[in-house]
């Protein structure tokens, strides 16, 4: 058997384990924990035993990516989902929070390296230092878009929204000196990348060893349980919040602000929480993408890649709805790289019409997704999980 | 129009203060003291002033084609009461819409001392009002049925985006990702204006086209039926309903307005810089931020709004890099709504 069975199989474990604990109801806390403990390590099993090598690992980095962008997904459902806030510069705060995090964690380059290499500062780090600098620095990035945006008409918004991702995206396409300006920043660390390869030096010997059959090649089955566990938190966190008298107020303010307002709820203070709670989640999203792609450039967080295709898997999967949300991502992800083998199986009709036609495949895919999008708006504005009626939580 | 918050009802003194900061002379104060640090700092920074008085003349020159497309985006507000954020995507449309009609006729001389021959007239005449039907035709199968449905305004802007990044999608599959020009390495001849001000003779084309343009919308909607048809819906839309007004024509005339101007100011954009499939996405910031400060539906408020922006994006390329054009078009905005959120032309206070 393959050594690297055991390991992978722990590993994938761990986002089954997490979305089974999400979706089982109805148990005692301890039996329902060791069901999912029990059942996720048994489908991982059998999924790296009975899949190849090289689709297992594709359905990993699709997870991995489709996981990041529910992050983000979840962040425009506070905005947008419960509270109605039209933002549609979520690529602006995915940027900043991409940048922030990789200006955190990277060291300063020396050397011959600090030739190529331009940054304002590079504090090395650890990841989670990164997450959190990248969720606050979003948030105050938010607290400064929505100040004089957020008490006026929601186009108001819209515009500023798209102002500012344009600025962000500017700001790193044309300061140098501050994340290397137009050349992608390089060389962002991976969290844990040390389990596929010589062993992390603060972990017990055992934890090493158990790890060690892993190969570089191997480290998405890694950041796929670290995405998964960041997903889960803040799932679980949006949840509780929707589901206290604070989400109960935003659903408020989305439906009728005149009435919010009328029985004493400061309706432009609840609507700034929320612009910036969904712009600390989108923050994070973004270090979670930085890291994952080690090297970042401003031509990432194109409106398209950065804004479209998250609004299109939040209005897919359901506004107002977490579940929907994360569901959402999933599904445009798939359509997104699933469209990408039907562009590559098109290639020769596309040849028959023009020859320039092939290389240009990928833009049928941004026409399928604005389709979509389309679709959505038109026939299915509530998505495929409409959002529930949600009961606040009483105090337990 | 606007909702803003009311003030606090006992404070008199703060009252009076909000509402002298808040007046329409206040907004053009804080337009005046900016304009007053540009003096400044172009005298500090020793920035000669023939280089700035050629950075307004060409700040005029590109609010003309602002104009043009904020004209549009303005008008749909005023009449549909939405916000049309595939306005940007209508005018690269139009750019190279016009492209390829010039590519299917035979190249002519240079007119009367301008860069450009006969073909791209014809161009424009022909690109125009197949912009405007192409905004009516998406019309009909996106925002019509969301009209009918009384569906949120805010559906109708999502909608918009949809339009906005397939119309581009489209663009990138014919054209490619690359730029073009209407003329490759042919001569543009250059003319002194005043005071070693020198402006290219199309660049002044461009902008009697575009007041000319201005001028007939100004006619349509203050001497014909259909125009005041339009400032009616504006004004009160049941109400125009009422008194049996065809709201669908008024749509269609509407959409067939908006749609020329964007395709004429796309094609006056690319005459005077080039077309990239993304020169729509990038001039939508600007064209808000226009319609903004010159209140929002309001068609005189728009064009002062976007000579204001033109001015604003030209001159700030003498103090930052000419990337943030944009940028600086929509810091002024942001400066605006915090003094003043109706912009110039709102009513109130």
């Amino acid at each position: 058997m393959d050594p690297s069975f055991l390991p992978r199989t722990v590993l994938l474990a761990v986002p089954l384990y997490l979305l089974l604990v999400v979706v089982l109801r109805g148990r005692s806390a301890l039996a329902k924990h060791a069901l999912a403990v029990a059942a996720a390590l048994a489908v991982s099993a059998a999924l790296t035993l009975l899949l190849p090598a090289g689709t297992l690992s594709y359905v990993t980095t699709f997870l991995l990516m489709g996981s990041v962008y529910a992050v983000l997904t979840l962040g425009l459902n506070v905005q947008w989902g419960y509270t109605g806030l039209f933002n549609i510069g979520i690529a602006g705060f995915f940027a900043v929070g991409a940048f922030t995090s990789a200006l955190f964690t990277t060291t300063m380059p020396t050397g011959s390296l600090a030739a190529f290499t331009q940054q304002a500062f590079g504090l090395g780090a650890p990841f989670w230092v990164g997450l959190l600098a990248a969720g606050v620095v979003a948030g105050v990035l938010a607290l400064l878009v929505g100040g004089p945006t957020l008490r006026l008409r929601g186009d108001y918004l819209a515009i500023a929204t798209i102002g500012i991702a344009e600025l962000v995206r500017l700001v790193f396409q044309n300061e140098r000196w501050l994340a290397n300006g137009p050349q992608p920043l390089r060389g962002i660390p991976q969290p844990l990348s040390c389990l596929t390869g010589s062993g992390c030096d603060w972990l017990p010997g055992f934890v090493n060893a158990f790890f060690e059959p892993l190969a570089p090649r191997d480290y998405p089955y890694v950041y796929v349980a670290i995405v998964a566990l960041v997903l889960f938190l803040v799932y679980t966190g949006l949840e509780r919040a929707i589901r206290s008298p604070w989400g109960r107020v935003l659903r408020a303010v989305r439906e009728d602000e005149d009435a919010a307002a009328m029985v004493g709820k400061d309706v432009a203070a609840f609507r700034m929480q929320a612009f910036v709670v969904g712009a600390v989640i989108m923050g994070m999203g973004g270090s979670l993408y930085a890291h994952y792609v080690v090297a970042i450039d401003y031509g990432h967080f194109d409106p398209l890649y950065g804004t479209f295709l998250i609004w299109v898997m939040l209005m897919l999967g359901g506004s107002g709805n977490n579940r929907g949300a994360v569901l959402g991502a999933l599904l445009v992800w798939a359509i997104w790289t699933g469209a990408s083998f039907l562009v590559d199986a098109l290639r020769p009709v596309l040849a028959s019409v023009s020859p320039v036609l092939p290389q240009r495949g990928p833009y049928i895919r941004f026409l399928l997704i604005a389709l979509l999008m389309l679709f959505v708006v038109l026939y299915r504005p509530r998505g495929v999980l409409p959002e529930e009626k949600v009961v606040s939580l009483t105090p337990d | 129009m606007v909702e803003v918050r009311p003030l606090p009802r006992s404070r008199a003194l703060r009252r009076t203060v909000s509402t002298v900061l808040g007046s329409r002379w206040a907004l053009v104060g804080l337009l005046a003291l900016i304009a007053l640090l540009i003096v400044v700092l172009s005298s500090l920074q020793g920035v000669s002033a023939t280089r700035m008085l050629g950075l307004v003349v060409r700040g005029v020159l590109l609010g003309g084609v602002l104009a043009l497309g904020a004209l549009g985006v303005t008008l749909v507000f005023g009449v549909l009461k939405m916000a049309n954020f595939a306005h940007g995507d209508l005018m690269t449309v139009g750019a190279y819409l016009g492209l390829v009609v010039m590519s299917l006729l035979p190249r002519g001389a240079p007119l009367l001392g301008l860069g450009f021959g006969y073909e791209f007239v014809v161009a424009l005449l022909v690109a125009m009002p197949l912009v405007g039907l192409l905004a009516y035709g998406l019309d009909r199968v996106t925002f019509r049925r969301l009209r009918q449905r009384r569906s949120a305004p805010v559906m109708m802007a999502m909608a918009a985006l949809g339009v906005a990044f397939g119309l581009r999608s489209i663009v990138y599959m014919v054209f490619g990702a690359d730029f073009a020009f209407y003329y490759q390495g042919r001569a543009r001849p250059v003319v002194e204006l005043f005071a070693g001000v020198r402006v290219r003779t199309d660049q002044l084309f461009i902008l009697g086209l575009a007041v000319l343009l201005i001028v007939l919308v100004y006619l349509l909607l203050e001497r014909t039926k259909v125009g005041k048809a339009m400032r009616a819906m504006a004004d009160n839309p049941d109400l125009a309903r009422i008194s049996g007004i065809p709201t669908e024509r008024v749509v269609f005339w509407t959409w067939l307005i908006a749609g020329a101007l964007a395709g004429a100011g796309g094609m006056l954009y690319g005459l005077d810089v080039q077309l990239r499939p993304e020169m729509g996405w990038w001039l939508l910031l600007p064209l808000f931020a226009s319609v903004i400060l010159g209140t929002i539906g309001n068609v005189y408020g728009a064009l002062l709004g976007a000579f204001t922006m033109g001015i604003v994006w030209q001159v700030s390329t003498a103090f930052v890099n000419p990337a943030y054009g944009p940028a600086a078009a929509f810091v002024v905005m942001i400066l605006a709504l915090l003094v003043r959120p109706q912009g110039l032309m709102g009513g109130g206070r």
